[in-house]
């Protein structure tokens, strides 16, 4: 992935996370999106809450999966415009990755929330 | 009426060979020679007379696919049949290395072997790749395709004096991994091949190239050399691969390597994007970008055959 198709898929990723994390302020469920787009997680490193729900949408035309690597989560084959979601509760670091391009890796940290 | 074009031997190594558009690919000798598509089968057949047999090598249908590199897959892959179907001679069996379908969806493996056996053949022999085992591991895949025997998949046999070897290169996949076939497969092949004299000729068929095409986009195979360690005894060693969409072939000593086009869209040339994936070209274009091959040992003779051609 060029550093400009990474950089745009941070700024995206950061941006929607703003916005969601502004709705979880009015009282909504607190939720986060990683966009999958040219072989690359949007956003390879993320930083949310315990609580928060992590929704990957993949944009490739290739599938993808979003894969723990230490087994702690396994999204079914994301095919073009499909999306999965998962709740962090425990404080931690996350590592995962597509089984099907397992060059592709990304990481969730997740924070406690006093 | 064929043009016969001699690659400096050191020259070849250094650069992969690339079959552009329009020309089909053969190799007699270890020489590998080009000739435009137009000039119709006269060479092969000199080239493999007597030819003792042949098979088709049919590889990423991606059935499924619904992308914009190609919006009718199941026609394109039926044009590819219809392709092994004119085969003259017929060929004795097919080869799919891989990728049957593109996501895993119901349905998608089933068509591909319905369609494949209403060619018929004696036999049609498949091997995963990895868009067929990602989403479970092979298990679809193997209800769908039962190998038996040994390991978990991969395969050997003997047909008029050549030994076949399948290998399953995507199983292994791992978090910054790349395609590999791990101790128990390469403990496998040791032991399948040891007692074949140097003299007979192999061909191996793996989905992911068998060599180093391309290791940043994981178009390479992690433990491949081991493998390739076991079979340099052999005096004739051809190398059928799939994955990347597009005819590549490199020579390193008694072994040939091939990867071939798929049926469904082509992929970017190793660097040429910044990720591989479906390629779009206009429409006009696709059909000269897909296609299938067929490969003809010919009794006596050091190299197979290997033949190219588009689905235009």
């Amino acid at each position: 992935m060029s550093p400009s198709r990474s950089m745009i898929g941070a700024i995206v990723a950061t941006v929607t996370l703003l916005l969601v994390s502004g709705g979880a302020a009015r009282g909504q469920d607190q939720g986060a999106r990683v966009e999958i787009k040219a072989h690359g997680f949007g956003t390879p490193e993320l930083t949310v809450p315990a609580g928060t729900t992590v929704t990957w949408i993949n944009h490739d035309d290739d599938p993808h999966t979003v894969t723990s690597t230490a087994n702690d989560f396994r999204s079914p084959g994301l095919d073009t415009d499909e999306s999965y979601a998962y709740t962090f509760t425990r404080p931690g670091t996350y590592e995962y990755y597509c089984t099907l391009h397992p060059l592709m890796t990304g990481k969730v940290i997740v924070r406690s929330r006093s | 009426m064929s043009e016969r074009v001699d690659v400096d031997r050191r020259g070849f190594l250094q650069c992969m060979a690339w079959a552009g558009t329009g020309l089909l690919w053969s190799v007699a000798g270890g020489v590998p020679a080009s000739r435009p598509i137009g000039a119709g089968r006269a060479e092969a057949a000199d080239a493999s007379a007597p030819a003792s047999f042949s098979f088709a090598q049919i590889s990423d249908t991606h059935i499924g696919f619904k992308g914009e590199a190609n919006r009718d897959v199941l026609a394109t892959f039926q044009a590819a049949i219809a392709r092994v179907r004119a085969l003259d001679p017929k060929p004795a069996f097919l080869i799919h290395t891989g990728d049957l379908s593109h996501a895993q969806k119901p349905g998608a493996f089933d068509i591909v072997r319905q369609s494949l056996e209403s060619v018929g053949l004696e036999r049609v022999f498949y091997i995963p790749g990895e868009h067929d085992v990602y989403a479970d591991g092979g298990v679809a895949y193997f209800e769908h395709f039962p190998t038996g025997g040994s390991g978990r998949g991969w395969q050997s046999f003997d047909y008029r004096g050549v030994h076949f070897v399948g290998l399953i290169n995507v199983l292994g996949y791992k978090a910054g991994g790349l395609g590999s076939l791990g101790a128990e497969q390469l403990e496998w092949l040791e032991r399948d091949v040891a007692g074949l004299a140097a003299s007979t000729p192999i061909v191996v068929f793996a989905h992911v190239p068998l060599w180093a095409v391309y290791p940043q986009w994981g178009w390479v195979t992690d433990d491949a050399a081991q493998a390739l360690g076991y079979l340099r005894r052999f005096g004739s060693v051809t190398v059928l691969n799939g994955h990347i969409h597009q005819i590549l072939q490199k020579v390193e000593g008694n072994v040939t390597f091939h990867t071939a086009r798929s049926t469904a869209f082509p992929q970017p040339a190793p660097g040429a994007a910044p990720a591989p994936g479906p390629v779009k070209v206009p429409v006009e274009a696709l059909r000269g970008l897909l296609g299938i091959r067929e490969v003809t040992y010919a009794r006596g003779r050091d190299s197979l055959a290997v033949v190219d051609a588009s689905l235009v």
